[in-house]
């Protein structure tokens, strides 16, 4: 079950025709998908599309009353595949997953999918991760539609544009028989906003019609010779196709149309933002009544050549705020006016940044550059980020000593499994003596990288962390490389990439597989190795024995990762082994966010009926502790923290446990394995006590009195009461 | 055309937050009091691996409804997805390195923003991570507060909302409520709390008490510190971080024991002790007074009152030879021999772990009942070396030497051991541990130190008639005697070498800043390179 339940919000998703619809972007779009008569939908989660893979699955009694097939894919690659449903059947079909990782990923897939075309509306959901938030390479989706010659849909981000924006692409991939990109940047994902609802579709015809009526087409096949017609058919019949029902359809929007002789083009997805610099610069309103003609590219690719003939028409200049980079639709716009003879100056990344994300600040500076060159008539504003950051009116004015707020990573949450993972790693290390080179993965464990643990040197996608350390593998080493998978990457491709290839080359690698039986870091979806029943998913296939059974012979499952010092030993071992081939150690412990997501409930529940309840808490002894922060150093943990010293004599602050500590026991067992300090306790508060509680407690207060009274009074000879 | 300077524009409201403290909660509030006000409300942040527990910014925009635009070229406002530097009306802030982050951003500026900041502190990795105090001046951060925004609410938001068992998103959302900077009544805002339907009453009690400090003016930083040449601000310890409640008690319990110490040093030890108050009183400085009566009442609590007279007599030899104004020789040397001479064995461990006052602040910090049955348990990892030192000298060289018993007890010990303190045998077990005190003086450990603390307080007293100031910083490198295990052993070499350097410095002007640079280069990493690299250096050398 993922991090994050819609079983709430999915109701919103009955809306009839006529009712205003509001929620997040993510839930707008599955609405918008089951309006548009959907037949089937797949995906693989990650940011920031992860929440449509959730509310779909949350959504499934609805998908099953439409007869809509709905799947948890293996991977993008997979997720793609599953679009061959619509090429010889009149389904429509969505994909989603995050780009350009997903899309990466799915290229081979995508490819042959846009070769052969399609018949039933194919539409690919990319959530674009560019820019503050990203977790991801920064790089743009506009390249595959190039290559591959698939449409790219950037609505504005609104969602009436959004749901819109679904609608459209079906028809258009439908109209040209070509997979069309929905592409979803990452704020929009998670914008908030309304529209008003249709009805939902019953697909014309369900997954269940097309499997009991085969058919195939031998032209739609991607073997030759029908490759070099599919090449011809993109040129000559699709893509005039896709350009006449986005002109018929008004896909792209002009505004302010005659209103002076120069202009602006914009990206749908940045059209909010433009129209905001317009308005800081006095040239727009709040609904979006411009003074300077703009041209809204809903559709990115492909470039409707005649719209931007005509809207360059007896224009002197015109910008392009095209974010990322390279510059595609530049590099596009120069060649059609060139080729067109037109004099207009176009103008893009020599007045806005050639790279990063347009943020407010970006587009102002770059549209107040353009206009005071072209329109200076019609700039009527001067917002203070416009002003030198030596000026003291400048937002950016120095207020802040620079030095005194410090960069917030993110990294493992309080509790996390794979801390302890980590920590008995470089207590591994310390035992051997050795360093190693660490070839690290796409996950929670990436955190790893960074304070405190500094493990891991590089990171070539989802699954390829062991694939990562293939080639550091030398017969004449004297120690062996170290690779770190999660149970998302591992299922995802990293046990064919990784294992079987390590398996195969008789790779001596150390490969750490941390099985927190969920896909942890993409919001808590299920795997294959998850433990929890899932009523919708086959779950409880155990890592250990898929590495077996594709022939690693030396294989661990460590089943409870806070055992540091088991944890230890084994790395150990695997380190040290002679043993030829992989050694594999499965390091399993439930991901802390998820299981106090499905505890906590429990608990209070019990603690409710009356049932005996221990709550576990970790605490540090600020007279033992003498503030050299070595606990520190080895976890990490966001409620291991400092606070003053409260004693008058020392002066370093000490280490504190915060209230957010759940007890998870990694502190304790540092201490132990990395013999830190004897400041470490845990206290265990009984709720609901019991008699046996109850009379051992009385014993104990008789004894410890006893014995305690005498070292009180020799102490209350030398000390007094707080003063 | 001027429709956003002429004011028709929408309320812009950014969140800084951390992942996991609710900050998405907060901006869904804000979305739900606007749309129920009649306002077009739209909400975005960035998600994914940023909200595991990075800094994390959401943000809300909400333009008035209510009017007809059949004649625009949008029917509903285009609102912007990105807070616009020096554009943003209300900065909420969840912490105040957060509330500094926005300033550096642009977000909260002096001309429209009203910043709502918690004041607590959430360290990040590297404040927590150094060997001494890498804690950031929260003083510097606070005049940034006050000079970054129009209106600045500051109140220990977090506090509030622990201490009504709920999240610092109900204590700010109340703060936000109660300062006026948006169009709507209070009722509003506990209308969206009420509809949102989770823990609803701990999130209106919270609510109601961010409300209430909203209308109480912010904590004011401490005044400049005295013009230090441009250089970095000077670390004044006791004097730094005003704004945490338990500090600021604790730092008016001190001045009252400096107040005391002068004026009846007596009522603050013991009845053993009072002929030590009086040789105190006597015999020392007032201003060391009252960090010598915290030393008297350790060492005695260590050791015993002859312990005691040895520690006295040790600062008296440092009082002899105070030139100083401020009498920092004796005061400092108050404070360290106190804290070397009481270092942290078994024996004294033990001590701490069975004493009442402990279990009792336990038994707070877990917010335990009266009554509520509750254990405590040690994490405990002897180290052969640690039995040895506690041992009486001759036996413990033979156990630090004995490689039988050193194999079966590491064999038992591996992967510690854990004690329940309130339990009867974990109990007896630290108290014999700490019984062995009238042993320690004849114990392996307890020469060593002596010999120790004597070099090195002949050291500062062979300096102190050339150099004052080296004196007092080479009594102050005790400092970087701490830990336990490894940690301690790097202590020990760090404190060794920092030794061998401040030989070398005697006779240079630079000698004392020298060895301050030296002492923060040992703290400042694990592995002794930091300092390395500075005995290298040429300024050193030279």
């Amino acid at each position: 079950m993922a991090e994050r339940s819609f079983a709430h919000e999915v109701q919103k998703l009955r809306a009839g025709e006529g009712t205003t619809f509001s929620g997040e972007g993510i839930l707008a779009v599955t609405k918008a998908l089951l309006q548009s008569g959907v037949a089937y939908v797949g995906g693989y989660q990650g940011a920031p599309i992860s929440h449509l893979m959730d509310v779909l699955g949350d959504a499934h009694g609805i998908l099953e009353e439409l007869g809509v097939y709905f799947e948890n894919s293996a991977s993008e690659a997979t997720a793609a595949a599953m679009l061959a449903a619509s090429v010889n059947y009149p389904l429509r079909g969505a994909i989603t997953f995050k780009s350009t990782v997903g899309t990466n990923v799915a290229s081979d897939a995508l490819a042959n999918l846009a070769s052969g075309g399609v018949r039933g509306g194919a539409l690919i959901i990319v959530g674009e991760d560019y820019g503050e938030g990203s977790s991801i390479m920064q790089e743009r989706s506009h390249a595959f539609a190039m290559k591959s010659q698939m449409w790219l849909l950037d609505p504005r981000p609104n969602i009436d544009a959004i749901v819109n924006a679904v609608e459209a692409g079906f028809e258009l991939s439908e109209a040209s028989n070509t997979p069309v990109m929905l592409e979803l940047r990452l704020r929009s994902c998670h914008l908030y906003g309304s529209f008003t609802a249709k009805d939902n579709v019953r697909p014309p015809m369900t997954v269940k019609d097309a499997v009991e009526n085969p058919s195939r087409q031998l032209d739609r096949i991607v073997l030759p010779p029908a490759t070099f017609l599919h090449e011809k058919e993109k040129l000559e019949d699709r893509w005039p196709a896709a350009v006449e029902y986005i002109k018929h359809r008004g896909l792209n929007e002009v505004f302010g149309g005659d209103k002076a002789d120069v202009g602006i083009i914009v990206q749908g997805g940045v059209y909010n933002t433009l129209n905001r610099a317009m308005e800081l610069l006095g040239c727009s309103d709040a609904f979006g009544n411009t003074e300077v003609p703009t041209y809204v590219m809903n559709v990115t690719y492909p470039v409707v050549d005649s719209e931007i003939l005509d809207f360059c028409k007896g224009k002197r200049a015109v910008l392009l705020v095209e974010e990322g980079q390279p510059d595609y639709i530049e590099q596009n716009l120069n060649a059609i006016l060139r080729r067109a003879g037109s004099q207009v100056a176009l103008h893009g990344k020599d007045f806005l940044p050639v790279g990063g994300e347009y943020t407010a600040s970006a587009v102002t500076q770059g549209v107040h550059a353009f206009l005071s060159r072209y329109l200076p008539g019609v700039v009527d504003g001067s917002p203070a980020l416009l002003l030198p950051q030596t000026d003291p009116r400048s937002p950016f004015a120095p207020r802040v000593d620079a030095s005194v707020v410090r960069t917030r990573p993110p990294g493992l949450c309080t509790g996390c499994p794979e801390r302890p993972i980590f920590s008995a790693l470089k207590l591994a290390e310390k035992e051997t003596g050795k360093k190693h080179h660490v070839s690290a993965d796409i996950g929670c464990h990436l955190f790893a990288i960074n304070e405190p643990f500094n493990l891991g040197a590089t990171t070539m996608g989802y699954g390829l962390g062991s694939a990562g350390a293939a080639a550091l593998n030398s017969k004449d080493a004297d120690r062996r490389t170290v690779a770190v998978m999660g149970d998302g990457g591992f299922w995802h491709n990293g046990l064919t990439s990784g294992v079987g290839n390590a398996v195969f080359n008789r790779n001596d690698q150390l490969l750490i597989v941390v099985d927190n039986a969920y896909s942890a870091a993409t919001g808590g979806q299920d795997v294959l190795s998850s433990t929890a029943d899932n009523v919708l998913r086959s779950t409880k296939h155990p890592i250990e024995k898929a590495v077996r059974g594709i022939g690693v012979t030396w294989a661990k499952t460590v089943p409870d990762t806070y055992k540091i010092g088991e944890l230890r030993d084994v790395f150990v071992k695997a380190l040290t082994t002679k043993k030829p081939g992989p050694k594999v150690v499965v390091a399993q412990s439930e991901c802390m966010l998820n299981k106090e997501r499905r505890e906590k409930p429990e608990r209070a529940k019990a603690l409710k009926d009356g049932k005996r309840v221990v709550k576990e808490r970790f605490g540090v002894d600020a007279d033992t502790c003498t503030g050299d922060h070595a606990c520190i150093r080895v976890s990490g943990c966001p409620s291991l923290s400092i606070m003053p010293n409260p004693d008058p004599m020392r002066t370093d602050p000490v280490a504190t446990v915060l209230d957010s500590c759940v007890g998870c026991g990694v502190c304790g067992a540092n201490a132990h394995a990395a013999s830190l300090c004897p400041s470490f306790y845990r206290s265990d508060l009984v709720y609901n006590a019991n008699w046996r509680d109850k009379a051992l407690a009385r014993l104990r207060k008789a004894w410890i009195g006893l014995l305690s009274a005498n070292v009180e009074r020799r102490a209350a000879r030398y000390e007094i009461e707080a003063v | 055309m001027s429709s956003w300077n002429s004011g028709l524009r929408p309320i812009t409201i950014a969140i800084l937050a951390m992942g996991g403290e609710g900050g998405g909660v907060l901006a869904d509030w804000i979305v739900a009091v606007g749309e129920k006000a009649g306002y077009y409300a739209q909400n975005t942040s960035v998600a994914g691996v940023a909200q595991r527990t990075g800094a994390t910014v959401y943000y809300v925009e909400l333009y008035p409804g209510g009017e007809d635009h059949e004649g625009d070229v949008r029917r509903e406002p285009v609102l912007s997805l990105f807070p616009t530097p020096g554009e943003v009306d209300v900065v909420i802030a969840s912490e105040l390195m957060e509330a500094g982050r926005a300033i550096q951003r642009g977000f909260s500026t002096p001309d429209r923003t009203t910043l709502i900041a918690s004041t607590n502190r959430v360290y990040s990795m590297d404040e927590k991570l150094a060997l001494g105090d890498g804690r950031v001046d929260s003083n510097t951060l606070l005049e940034a507060a006050h000079a970054g925004a129009k209106q600045f609410i500051g109140a220990d938001f977090m506090q509030l909302a622990l201490d009504a068992h709920s999240v610092v998103s109900a204590s700010l959302f109340g703060a936000l409520a109660g300062s006026a900077a948006l169009p709507f009544g209070r009722e509003h805002f506990e209308d969206a709390i009420r509809t949102s339907g989770k823990g609803v009453e701990t999130s209106l009690a919270a609510f109601a008490s961010g409300y209430e400090a909203a209308q109480r003016p912010a904590p004011q930083p401490l005044p400049a510190a005295a013009p230090d040449g441009g250089g970095p601000v000077p670390v004044t310890i006791s004097r730094r971080r005003p704004i945490d409640p338990a500090e600021e008690a604790a730092a008016a319990a001190e001045r009252r024991h400096e107040e005391l110490a002068v004026r009846d040093p007596t009522a603050l030890v013991g009845p053993r002790l009072r002929p030590h108050a009086d040789l105190v009183a006597g015999q020392f400085p007032p201003a060391a007074r009252s960090m010598l009566l915290h030393g008297v009442i350790r060492t005695a609590v260590f050791q015993g009152p002859s312990y005691t007279d040895r520690y006295l007599d040790r600062v008296a030899q440092l009082a002899a030879l105070d030139t100083g104004e401020d009498q920092r020789l004796t005061l400092e040397g108050a404070r360290h021999v106190a804290l070397w001479m009481c270092y942290q064995d078994t024996i004294q461990v033990a001590q701490q772990k069975i004493r009442r006052a402990r279990i009792e602040g336990i038994r707070e910090e877990a917010k335990a009942a009266p009554g509520q049955l509750m254990n405590v348990r040690e994490y405990l990892h002897p180290q052969v070396e640690e039995i040895a030192d506690t041992l009486p000298t001759r036996l413990g060289r033979w156990v630090a030497g004995s490689s039988w018993f050193n194999a079966v007890f590491g064999k038992i010990t591996r992967n510690g051991l854990v004690v329940n303190t309130t339990g009867i045998i974990g109990f007896t077990l630290l108290w014999v541990m700490a019984m062995f005190r009238p042993l320690r003086p004849r114990s392996f450990r307890f020469g060593r130190e002596q010999a120790a603390i004597d070099s090195w307080l002949e050291r500062a007293l062979a300096v102190a008639p050339a150099d004052y100031d080296l004196a007092c910083e080479i009594i102050e490198t005790q400092r970087v005697l701490k830990g336990y295990g490894e940690t301690h052993h790097h202590g020990v070499q760090s404190f060794t070498r920092l030794m061998g350097a401040a030989d070398q410095l005697v006779g240079r002007p630079d000698a004392a800043q020298t060895l301050v640079r030296l002492r923060d280069a040992a703290l400042a990493d694990e592995d002794g390179a930091a300092l390395e690299r500075e005995l290298d250096a040429p300024a050193f050398t030279a």
